[in-house]
């Protein structure tokens, strides 16, 4: 442990920044810009056009889409420059090939790659901003902050986003609101692109919670049933319990930061030691009920499956590949703060790390018991979430990163690949009502089947990449190295791999192999359905390439390649990130998780072939052990009832606000408040008929009178109003000035 | 506290904003009784003539100056120092302006079904009366105006009201005045006592505020007094329960200037009579109104859960908003009290949307309970457009103007009481409980036939709420020209208290000790390397 914490000292040298900046990187704002320009022309004129507003809005994705890959381009560029301008002086006689396997019998803690990385140096972000609004010393800005972090996510929202549009004009191709559906497609890449672009906290909410609308708009898209228009409804509600959070958290760190929402400045004070660090323990807690919320961590989950309720399009888009992942980006982005406040470094467990292990593997264990393809694609969905959860909470930064580039183009993959299937079999998603689709759809059967290779975890598909660094960085695995030994959280991860690959083998049995056991005539779909499934296919089997370990790339022989994502995408030897440790790739690690995962998708494999051959027709045993046991039985039930979860939230909390609580309050209400208030009201009357008779009638007369000076219009209306109270309210206040002039003399 | 400072202006704007409407009224009283399109024309002219007015001096107003403008004086009752004094200030500038537009919108959107005479003279001498009461500088001008409002106020709910319009109109006429009786002892006790102390008898807010010749005990006093009256009028839970039944009892038109304007005199005179006159009085029971403010937030979202009735639930949904108003007023500094400002206006336009919508449909449906209603998304899909928009807004979506008011005064609570702040957050969830809750039930589903044979919004109706629309976006995407002119008046008002408060703590934000420029950064990073490594 010793010498890794002094490795940060060394690792920590802060470079002179190198500025580099362009048309592209100071214009992005067009981008947002460009999408929210695209949802008002659609909502306004869509439905006059000839295709009711999809051209609209495949136009202004398409442009952004150029924008994101040019400036990718141009970032990469940059950052390769740099990386090799530096080369030349330091790393020359450093860089030594990492021996793995050979390196655990030495075991270096010190990982060897990290020598030659010493002195690399990042671009400085390029921050534009401009002046939102002022208070009192603050100034509140909105504007766009270009960085490694945000030119990633800024490819992959547009390029999801592309795809999902040109496979919805097929897909929801004469739906009722196919203008609205469009729109709302549009705002939501706007308010996604806002988010991620944030130079500030503040922007950073303002996009989280526009996001959170869209999607509430986009799973109610049907709302003539109550099932989606409750999917939406829960979804809104359980976000806004996150962002109390967020809210709570972002206020707290602006304080802690000595008043500023700017994430650089806040980041910078964080690595700097500035913020005290209970402070930043509170807003990471805080902001962690976040990102449980919008990243649907345990316990806050519900709602992702529940949305599946949207059109499949939607679910790809906002429900896998990107708005989910708004959470983890959150992380990413203020991660000193996450870094400092939760002790990440050289510690066995945290809160973040335990968070996202728990979501990944009970997310993964409810996705076994779904007879719905689109729940199991959204279970996993909440488990890889925990995945990339759980590599930024032992401190994988890189990973969790490359993570979330990887599975946007599986996952993306996997639920427009389940949006073909019901597609074709009159529209179920029902497991139990497919079978044998391999023949009949050999286009989405080949592109599912990569979908949940990279899901799993094969090699060399894209999720094998990602997965293998974040058990890597849990530096538990010998050689490994990391910033501390994160036992459960590996083990949890480990065990997810393998429950990954055992219920996508299911998936795939049940829908492809065996014969088909619906009542519909399935057929393979047409092209604006098939391609964007081979693009996301494509990407899912070589995006993984993009950060291949040293050693890979060295044995493909492409010396340069190796951890070229992170090259891109991580800061070094800058003030504002903090000085983080790179686990080593462990080939014995790869090997052994590889064989964990195929070993669970074989028993699974078996298993249902063995169901087959008893009943070709059967998708469950009906009479074994499974179905036998007590104990498994219960835990069946348990998982099949979601661990009680909704029933907590709907009927005990929601049910108990709405109902009890609510009306207690109102009962308290009607007859203790204002019963009082009536009470009182009926005294002073009696009090005003016998000041009325005994008293002096002649001046209240006259206020009466007074009063309803000028109201002869009213006069028939108000027949019956203004006789007897107006005196009693002329006699309470005479009554309450006399008392209180009473007060004053005795008192003052 | 710099004063009187642009007294150059030669068209007497402000006597105008008040004139204007009460020579409407007088124009009114000259239309037949049986022409109501006359009726409605006059009345809309008037109020769009006070409107114009009121806006182009907004658009006249001095920016950088924190003191009152447009200043109009006349001497009253010389012996008693009593001034008919009007002013505008950061503070009441905006709500002057809502005053102005509100109105024309409230007659646009909305027709009395009978009397459209009185109806209309109602309604136009309530607009000079809450002109009046935002602009008067003179305690005793004030409490006139502030009087006023009530009887206008009172004559719509009784006579153009709904069904329990009878005891709703007196239980609001009743609660209110008597709290406001006691403002009045109030009044002459605060104006008396400085009279004893200093030897000139005036009624004068800003003489009062500046000579503060008060006892601590007196000055006590009389702070409450004032308070209840506002609390009363803001409503501040418990004093709340008029509100509701009033607000549903109420035309349309009524609930539109009930909430948008009309509840703002309580917000208002907490911070311009109570803040500013008897700063330390109000800085020692702060905890009571950030307590009560909180609650209110609270118990007025959770009790809006279980409304029936649509337009009852917006007037819950008020409770709670107005507590998000007091909670920032009494947190004592800038932000706060900025926030609840912004509050205030943004509160006026929602929920006066709100309201018009919830009107519109009780005028298709002939019922506003949430049960009876489905699915009209289907038969009127603009309104609902309107509808989700307005709710969004009034849920405080960050984009539209709802946000902005909110955040502000939960970072100003969150430095003042960070607990309050804490409680205050959680009205976040329970707004978008009730209102979403309650637009599923009724917007989405299935339609009932009644529901299929709903009207749409017509273009008119869509015409008369497009300026609140409009309104909601732009302070949403923009707020900075109206917080750029609120900002010098609040901070002065700050300064104001913390020069007359002896304990006040400053809860402005440190700066802090380094500013972020690249090469201290780096420095402070090798100091803070140095450390870990020395351990």
């Amino acid at each position: 442990m010793l010498s890794t914490t002094s490795l940060f000292a060394v690792s920590a040298e802060i470079a002179d920044p190198v500025v580099k900046t362009n048309l592209l990187y100071e214009w992005v704002g067009l981008v947002p810009g460009t999408m929210a320009l695209s949802f008002l022309l659609i909502l306004f004129f869509g439905k006059k056009l000839p295709y009711k507003g999809a051209e609209i809005g495949i136009t202004a994705i398409s442009l952004s889409f150029l924008f994101a890959v040019a400036m990718a381009f141009t970032w990469i560029i940059d950052t390769q420059s740099v990386l090799n301008g530096d080369k030349g002086e330091t790393a020359a006689a450093v860089v030594v090939d990492d021996p793995i396997g050979v390196g655990e019998t030495a075991a270096p803690l010190i990982p060897l790659a990290e020598e030659g990385e010493k002195a690399r140096v990042t671009i400085d972000p390029i921050v534009k901003e401009f002046d939102w609004l002022e208070n009192g010393n603050t100034t509140f800005g909105v504007g766009t902050l270009v960085d490694g972090q945000s030119v990633m996510m800024l490819f992959v929202v547009t390029f999801i986003s592309l795809l999902v549009h040109v496979f919805s004009t097929d897909y929801v191709g004469g739906d009722r609101r196919y203008t609205h559906y469009f729109a709302f497609l549009s705002l939501f890449t706007a308010s996604m692109l806002f988010m991620v672009l944030s130079t500030n906290t503040l922007q950073l909410i303002v996009g989280w919670e526009l996001v959170g609308v869209c999607s509430f708009a986009l799973i109610g898209h049907w709302w003539e049933e109550k099932a989606n228009s409750d999917a939406a409804l829960k979804a809104f509600l359980t976000n806004r319990v996150g962002d109390i959070g967020l809210l709570v958290g972002m206020i707290t760190l602006y304080f802690g930061a000595g008043g500023t929402f700017d994430i650089i400045d806040i980041n910078s004070q964080a690595v700097a030691g500035e913020i005290d660090h209970t402070l930043l323990l509170i807003a990471s807690c805080c902001l962690m009920a976040a990102v449980a919320s919008k990243s649907g961590q345990f316990i806050l989950h519900t709602w992702l499956p529940d949305a599946m309720a949207g059109p499949t399009p939607v679910s790809a888009l906002i429900h896998a590949a990107t708005m989910v992942v708004a959470g983890v980006y959150m992380i990413a982005r203020l991660y000193p703060v996450f870094w400092d406040g939760l002790s990440i470094s050289g510690s066995n467990i945290n809160l973040m790390a335990l968070m996202g292990g728990i979501t990944c593997v009970f997310g993964g264990a409810l996705a076994f018991v779904q007879t719905d393809v689109k729940k199991v694609l959204a279970y996993s969905t909440v488990s890889q979430l925990g995945y990339m959860v759980l590599a930024l909470g032992v401190g994988a930064y890189t990973a969790g990163l490359f993570h979330l580039f990887t599975h946007a183009f599986f996952k993306a993959c996997l639920f427009l690949g389940a949006g073909s299937l019901s597609h074709a079999c009159h529209h179920t998603f029902d497991m139990r009502e497919m079978g044998g689709l391999r023949k009949i759809m050999p286009k989405t059967f080949a592109t599912f089947v990569i979908g949940s290779l990279a899901l799993a975890g094969a090699f060399p598909f894209a999720g094998f990449w990602s997965k293998d660094e974040i058990l890597a960085g849990a530096g538990v695995w010998p050689g490994t190295g990391g910033n501390g030994t994160y036992y459960i959280p590996f083990w949890f991860g480990m065990l997810t791999a393998a429950m990954t690959a055992g219920y996508m083998a299911r998936v795939i049995w049940l829908v492809f192999m065996g014969e088909y056991r619906g009542h519909a005539h399935p057929h393979e779909n047409g092209n604006r359905i098939t391609v964007p499934l081979m693009i996301l296919a494509f990407m899912a089997t070589i995006a993984g390439f993009l950060n291949m370990p040293k050693p890979f790339a060295d044995f493909l022989g492409i010396k340069d390649a190796g951890l070229a994502f992170e090259h891109w995408v991580e800061p070094a030897s800058v003030a504002h990130f903090p000085a983080i440790s790179h686990a080593s790739p462990s080939l014995s690690l790869a090997i052994v998780a590889s064989l964990v995962a195929g070993a669970a998708a074989a028993a699974v494999w078996a298993y249902y072939r063995r169901l087959h051959q008893m009943d070709p027709k059967a998708t469950a045993y009906t009479d074994s052990f499974v179905a036998n046991n007590k104990l498994i039985r219960a835990g069946h039930t348990m998982l099949v009832e979601k661990y009680y979860l909704d029933h907590l939230y709907t009927h005990l909390i929601a049910g108990g606000t709405k109902g009890p609580l609510a009306r207690a309050a109102y009962w308290f209400n009607q007859n203790v408040l204002d019963g009082t208030v009536n009470v009182a009201g009926r005294s002073t009357a009696s009090l005003g008929r016998f000041v009325y008779r005994y008293i002096d009638q002649g001046a209240i007369d006259g206020a009466v009178n007074a009063s309803g000076l000028g109201a002869s219009g009213s006069g028939q209306v108000l027949r019956g109003i203004q006789s007897g109270k107006i005196r009693s309210y002329a006699t309470l206040m005479f009554g309450a000035a006399a008392l209180l002039a009473a007060v004053f003399i005795v008192v003052v | 506290m710099p004063l009187l400072a642009a007294e150059q202006v030669s068209f007497p704007v402000l006597p105008a904003l008040i004139v204007v409407p009460l020579l409407t009224v007088v124009a009114l009283l000259f239309v037949p009784r049986h022409r109501a399109d006359y009726l409605k024309a006059v009345a809309l002219l008037g109020t769009t003539i006070t409107g114009a007015i009121s806006v182009q001096m907004l658009a006249s107003f001095d920016v950088d100056d924190p003191g009152f403008q447009f200043v109009s004086r006349a001497t009253w009752v010389e012996d008693l120092g009593i001034s008919f004094f009007l002013g505008v200030d950061g503070i009441s500038l905006f709500l002057v302006v809502l005053s102005g537009i509100l109105y024309p919108i409230a007659i646009l959107a909305t027709e009395p079904h009978h009397d459209a005479k009185p109806y209309y003279a109602w309604l136009v001498l309530l607009q000079a009366g809450s002109m009046g009461v935002f602009m008067a500088l003179d305690l005793l001008l004030f409490f006139l105006f502030f009087e006023v409002v009530l009887v206008p106020m009172y004559f719509l709910i009784g006579g153009w009201g709904h069904g329990n319009r009878v005891y709703a109109s007196m239980k609001f006429f009743i609660y209110t005045m008597a709290a406001s009786a006691l403002m009045l002892v109030g009044i002459l006790a605060v104006v008396f006592l400085t009279a004893a102390e200093t030897g000139v008898t005036t009624f004068d807010v800003t003489q009062l505020a500046g000579a503060s010749a008060l006892s601590d005990t007196a000055a006590m006093l009389v702070f409450l007094s004032f308070a209840l009256a506002f609390s009363v009028k803001v409503p501040l839970f418990p004093l709340h329960t008029w509100l509701p039944d009033a607000h549903t009892e109420a035309p349309t038109a009524g609930s539109i200037i009930l909430a948008g304007v009309m509840l703002k005199l309580g917000t208002y005179g907490f911070i311009r009579f109570g803040l500013y006159l008897f700063p330390e009085a109000a800085w020692n029971v702060r905890w009571l109104f950030i307590t009560l403010g909180v609650i209110g937030i609270v118990y007025g979202a959770v009790v809006a859960t279980m409304q029936t009735d649509l337009k009852r639930l917006v007037a819950y949904s008020s409770v709670a908003h107005l507590g998000f108003i007091v909670l920032g007023t009494f947190a004592f500094n800038p932000q706060g009290i900025e926030g609840g400002i912004l509050v205030m206006v943004n509160h006026g336009i929602s929920t006066g949307a709100l309201f018009i919508l919830v009107g519109w449909i009780y005028e298709r449906r002939h019922t506003r309970q949430i049960s009876e209603l489905s699915g009209m998304q289907k038969a009127a899909p603009v309104m609902a457009g309107a509808f989700t928009f307005v709710m969004l807004s009034s849920i405080g979506l960050p984009g539209l103007n709802g946000f902005v008011g909110e955040f502000l005064v939960l970072l100003g609570a969150f430095n003042a009481n960070r607990y309050a702040a804490v409680i205050a957050t959680t009205g976040v969830i329970l707004a978008a409980l009730y209102l979403l809750w309650a637009y599923q039930r009724t917007f989405h589903g299935t339609p009932t036939e009644t529901d299929l044979e709903m009207k749409d919004m017509t273009m008119a109706e869509g015409l008369s709420l497009l300026p609140l629309l409009g309104l909601i976006v732009f302070l949403g995407v923009y707020p900075k020209p109206m917080i750029e002119r609120i900002e010098p008046a609040v901070e002065a008002l700050v300064a104001h208290v913390d020069a007359h408060v002896a304990d006040f703590a400053d809860t402005e934000p440190e700066a802090p000790a380094e500013r972020t420029d690249a090469g201290t950064l780096t420095d402070a990073l090798h100091e803070a390397e140095e450390k870990k490594e020395g351990k």
